[in-house]
């Protein structure tokens, strides 16, 4: 058997009305608002902050594997899913992929995490998927798309069964980017619609009802991805299921989310589900994977642990679509690029990544960054690793003009914070308003992309205010 | 530990006009500041047997040529020194004990910088960790300007009673970066640098060069200024941590540093009581903040209280215990290797009288106080008359 032991989805704190964006070109607009990633988030950051929700209360020792799905990931020659196991601590005798080129590929990467499940090769393996496609200036596409993540453990014992897996393959061009396109490309969408996105998605999901002899009437929620909310409509009728049974897709409140959108929407349809419900999922991408979820138990509650719609709700509105246009870097500018180095990164991965700090054995002070001798008592060599918590507190701060960030990032809040259980770190603060920082606030801490010195993604620990806190 | 007390001598001191100085460079300000010190001191280039120079950045090679070459003096003994911004005065340090020691009898300190040519708005930010450090000089000393906004309520208009003072006093000292007299509400209505610390808070990038000749007093005696050379009653430096922002525990209220280096100089000049025995200092005032922070450090004033000491006038050029006579790193901006060798130019000029700006009316001991890092490094040096 194999199940949901646990899930988490991530959105943004930035939201951004499709108005200002029509207003912005002098076209015409949707109704809604879409999410914007901030400029220090991409794919890999989403997903962890994802991954993080996911693996509160587990062990991450128990993993055996990082599925990483996007079609906008960080690296095309360099591993994602690795970034992700090293931020979340995970064993490094572990089997670790990124699944790519396709918004498909975050239920091909269930598809296989179940494979492997069912085959014995590994108890559990975390799936993580996020995207922040990027759409072409002055086109429909800005509005439309929008940006977030999810993360899913399957393993051989969860609350929620996964049953059956049926997939079929289509060659259509819908959606597409060549390796050297900079924007997502489209043709007339109508082909793809009928097709493509109709075709696979009814196939694939009337085959996976009729081998595991579910009826429309015994379907809780269909969680269908959809970049058109037309299409959406017409697929729940084709396959016989009532309005009130289709998981809503958050065109409205997000935008089409690309490969992370099917495993949120299943996210929060978990999130609103309860003992004996079945979830009919199908995701469509150059063809369509479809699943079945049975729910057998609730899913435990976790301290601290927050649902889809926190971060649904917990929002923060561009002014414009200038501050888009800067997190998304549609402008060029000069930049300045600290200076980095592969090996610091190498030899200090554990220490930036999953943040790890060291205890005097002899006075107990918990210090950061793990040093040789004891800042306290000048003890040598007698210090244990210890992996510091991502709450704290702030202890002071400044706003810094003279280093600016991005946009609305600007001034930098930077911060000294003391971790919760010791532990004191010095910290920007992101995805929030500087006014509001002060001494004693309550923070969380945020893995983002820090810099490109040396030519490549330089992450490490931001602060926020704590979402939905 | 028998300590330099009264066993080293300024002989002869120069110093350039700070500023933006876009014409000239490094060699320019080197040599015109080692030249009027060693007129001051009546003697000529040949007579140096050794050489200091307190310098930061990078871009006339890290050796002891940035004095050697633009001065022509080649094959004798010359060391480059960085110590964050008190490389100044560490390179005056590391002098006084080369004649304290008697290895020679006439050297020079010196420290020169060209911030203009590093093209940065602030100081360039190179080297540290990739990720850990990266952070504006204003910033880092702002954590612990809004930690004593916190705990001892001080204000933003007690930040601007220390640019008003400084700046009244640089107005009259020609060698000064800026000359203006400024308000309260100039302060106050700047652009903000780094909360809590507006432009008129922080020092500026200047460009600037300082010497000193440094000998024994009994050379001194035959020398020029035999009347008036100064001694050297202390010179201690403390190093404290790189990462204050990381330190378990650090209060950010005042700078270890600073209560370190002052402890040992007050012991080594035998000062009891700073405010009644020092007749002035030039503090370490990059930011108006650090100076209140200063005033705290070196005992001059109960902390909390500091800014309202300055509405006092505790630290007016007439008060009780004078900061800053000269106008500060506020008014003569911050070329880091020269500002540690301009503070000791001024104390050495205040004590014979012959000040360029405000003089301070007599003094007997004159302080200068050069601090690095927002926490990490401060060097004291107390000057005297001879007996």
């Amino acid at each position: 058997m194999v199940a949901i032991a646990s899930y988490g989805a991530y959105i943004p704190i930035y939201r951004l009305g499709r108005q200002e964006m029509a207003q912005a070109w002098g076209i015409p607009g949707v109704p809604g608002e879409r999410s914007v990633a901030n400029a220090d988030e991409d794919s890999i950051t989403m997903a962890i902050a994802a991954a993080f929700e996911c693996v509160a209360g587990i062990d991450p020792a128990s993993i055996d594997g990082v599925y990483f799905a996007s079609t906008t990931p960080p690296y095309t020659e360099k591993q994602c899913a690795s970034v992700v196991a090293g931020a979340l601590d995970l064993r490094q005798d572990i089997f670790t992929a990124d699944f790519t080129d396709s918004v498909r590929a975050a239920t091909v990467a269930m598809r296989a995490a179940y494979d492997a499940i069912e085959s014995g090769s590994a108890n559990s393996v975390l799936v993580v998927t996020a995207d922040n496609r990027p759409a072409e200036p002055e086109t429909m596409w800005e509005q439309l798309l929008g940006d977030g993540g999810a993360a899913f453990l399957l393993s051989k014992e969860g609350p929620a069964t996964v049953r059956g897996f049926q997939s079929v393959t289509s060659e259509v061009i819908g959606p597409w980017r060549r390796s050297d396109d900079r924007y997502v490309r489209a043709f007339e969408p109508k082909l793809d619609t009928k097709y493509g996105y109709m075709a696979s998605m009814v196939t694939a999901a009337k085959a996976l009802a009729e081998k595991e002899g579910v009826g429309p009437k015994d379907i809780s929620k269909g969680v269908f991805s959809a970049g058109d909310p037309r299409a959406h409509a017409v697929l729940g009728r084709q396959l016989g299921l009532e309005m009130p049974q289709l998981q809503d897709s958050g065109f409205l409140l997000l935008g089409n989310t690309g490969t992370p959108q099917v495993l949120m929407m299943l996210a929060a349809a978990l999130d609103g589900s309860k003992a004996g419900d079945k979830l009919l999922v199908a995701n469509y991408g150059d063809g369509a994977d479809a699943f079945l979820v049975e729910v057998n138990d609730a899913f435990p509650t976790v301290a601290g642990k927050r649902p889809l719609q926190t971060y649904l709700m917990n929002k923060r509105m561009l002014p414009n679509y200038n501050a888009y246009a800067s997190f998304r870097k549609l402008m060029e500018r000069n930049r300045y690029v600290p200076p980095s180095s592969p090996v610091t990164y190498w030899r200090d991965t554990k220490m930036e990544l999953a943040l790890y700090g060291s205890r005097c054995r002899k006075c107990s002070t918990v210090q950061y960054p793990p040093p040789r001798v004891c800042v306290e008592c000048g003890t040598k060599d007698e210090l244990d690793e210890i992996q510091l918590a991502r709450k704290g507190t702030v202890f002071t701060f400044t706003l810094d003009h003279l280093v600016g960030g991005e946009y609305l990032n600007t001034p930098v809040p930077r911060v000294i914070a003391d971790l919760d259980g010791g532990g004191r770190v010095f910290l920007q603060m992101t995805d929030c308003d500087p006014k509001e920082v002060s001494i004693g606030m309550p923070v969380e801490l945020t893995l983002r992309r820090l810099h490109e010195g040396a030519g490549f993604h330089n992450y490490y620990w931001k602060c926020q205010p704590v979402r939905g806190g | 530990m028998p300590g330099i007390k009264d066993r080293v001598a300024i002989a002869g001191v120069g110093c350039t006009k700070f500023g933006e100085i876009w014409e000239k460079d490094q060699e320019d300000l080197l040599v015109e500041a080692v030249y009027e010190a060693l007129d001051d001191a009546g003697i000529t280039p040949q007579d140096i047997e050794a050489a200091w120079v307190g310098v930061m950045y990078s871009f006339t090679g890290m050796s002891g040529g940035t004095f050697a070459e633009p001065m022509k003096l080649f094959g004798k003994p010359v060391s480059r020194l960085e110590n964050f911004c008190a490389s100044g005065m560490d390179a005056f340090r590391n002098a006084c004990f080369a004649v304290a020691a008697g290895a020679y009898d006439i050297v020079v300190a010196c420290g020169v910088e060209k911030l203009m040519d590093t093209g940065s708005s602030g100081l360039p930010m190179e080297g540290g960790h990739p990720v850990m450090s990266g952070t504006s000089a204003p910033a880092l000393f702002a954590l612990a300007a809004t930690r004593a906004f916190n705990d001892w309520g001080w204000t933003r208009e007690d930040l601007a009673s220390v640019a008003v003072k400084n700046h009244k006093n640089g107005a009259a000292h020609p060698k000064a970066h800026f000359r203006r007299a400024i308000t309260i509400d100039d302060a106050l209505k700047a652009p903000m640098i780094a909360w809590p610390l507006g432009r008129f808070d922080c020092c500026a990038m200047s460009d600037g060069s300082a010497a000193l000749v440094v000998t024994r007093p009994e050379i001194a005696k035959t020398m020029k200024h035999k009347d008036d050379y100064v001694v050297v009653k202390a010179n201690a430096l403390a190093v404290d941590s790189t990462f204050p922002m990381y330190r378990p525990g650090y209060d950010w209220l005042g700078f270890p540093a600073t209560k370190k280096a002052a402890a040992m100089a007050y012991e080594e000049a035998g000062v009891k009581d700073p405010v009644k025995e020092i007749g002035f200092a030039e503090v370490h005032d990059c930011f108006t903040s650090t100076e209140l922070f200063n005033m705290g450090d070196l005992g001059f004033v109960d902390p909390p209280k500091a800014g309202e000491a300055v509405r006092d006038g505790l630290t007016e050029v007439e008060g009780d215990i004078p900061v800053n006579p000269s106008g500060g790193l506020k008014c003569f901006g911050h070329p880091i290797g020269a500002t540690g060798c301009r503070m000791l130019y001024e104390v050495t000029k205040q004590l014979q009288g012959r000040a360029d700006g405000m003089q301070v009316k007599d003094p007997v001991l004159g302080m200068a106080h050069n601090l690095g890092g927002p926490a990490s490094v401060c060097s004291i040096t107390i000057l005297g008359r001879h007996d």
